[in-house]
């Protein structure tokens, strides 16, 4: 390994995609888990992520139950009323067995911990989404170049 | 093994640089571990959240997550970066003469 690969990383800025409840909780784990390491963390919300941070939804995300194929369910049975509602209650209570907290608390958590969040300007203005529509805690509606410059000199994840 | 010598006392380091062995641990020793860290005094805030790591850890064998320190220890989220700048959890941890938390959150 060369000396610059054990570099430590000092910042990343994390981008979350999409809008259901296992396709938010990586990026907030990722960015929680960097702030508790001392690493500088910022989180962008883009497309249906934007769900995580708009105030009518976060709380109410849902696990998909169609078309994952990880779940192990034929999709007719994933497709069934409840199902998701089900898949949903049950992922629920194991994290917060393992001390997750609900997306809320956790936005709150993330922010408070210094990690900055935003919200992305295409997404806002596709969705005709207002800054009234988002938690408190969106640090600002920015453009993908604002995304790259407040990134520059650190590491990308998308998620 | 790396060491950690305080008032001519010589102490084990588990991997992470953290007391090997948390009997070990007392007050000084958690005071000069803080200096060592960048946290030149440890104030009555410090105290709390530092015994309530080990009061965890005394009954559940692991530290507490950042989650149940914001919750239970008494001091919220932006208060405990501010106390232990640059990882919490991590730092308390060191501090309070404990392995460093395992969980993630």
């Amino acid at each position: 390994m060369t000396e610059a690969a054990a570099q430590p990383i000092e910042k990343v800025s994390i981008i979350v995609s999409h809008g259901s409840l296992e396709g938010v909780y990586p990026g907030l784990i990722m960015a929680n888990g960097a702030r508790m390491e001392g690493i500088e963390a910022s989180l962008f919300f883009t497309f249906f992520g934007l769900d995580a941070v708009i105030k009518k939804r976060m709380n109410s995300l849902k696990v998909a139950t169609v078309g994952n194929p990880a779940m192990h369910m034929p999709t007719l049975l994933g497709a069934l009323p409840g199902m998701s509602a089900f898949a949903t209650s049950m992922m629920k209570k194991e994290m917060e067995k393992i001390d997750i907290p609900p997306v809320g608390e956790f936005v709150t958590m993330i922010h408070d911990a210094g990690c900055e969040l935003y919200a992305c300007k295409a997404t806002v203005d596709m969705f005709h989404l207002k800054k009234d529509d988002f938690c408190p805690e969106i640090d600002g509606v920015i453009s993908v170049g604002q995304f790259y410059e407040r990134a520059a000199g650190g590491q990308i994840i998308f998620t | 093994m790396a060491t950690l010598t305080i008032a001519g006392n010589t102490l084990a380091l588990d991997a992470d640089g953290n007391l090997a062995n948390r009997n070990d641990w007392n007050e000084a020793i958690a005071r000069e571990i803080a200096a060592q860290e960048g946290i030149p005094e440890l104030t009555p805030p410090h105290w709390a959240v530092i015994n309530f790591m080990r009061s965890v850890f005394e009954k559940e064998g692991d530290s507490p997550s950042i989650r149940r320190l914001t919750k239970e220890s008494g001091v919220d989220t932006k208060a405990l970066y501010q106390l232990f700048p640059k990882g919490p959890a991590k730092k308390a941890a060191r501090i309070a003469g404990l392995p460093k938390p395992k969980g993630c959150i």
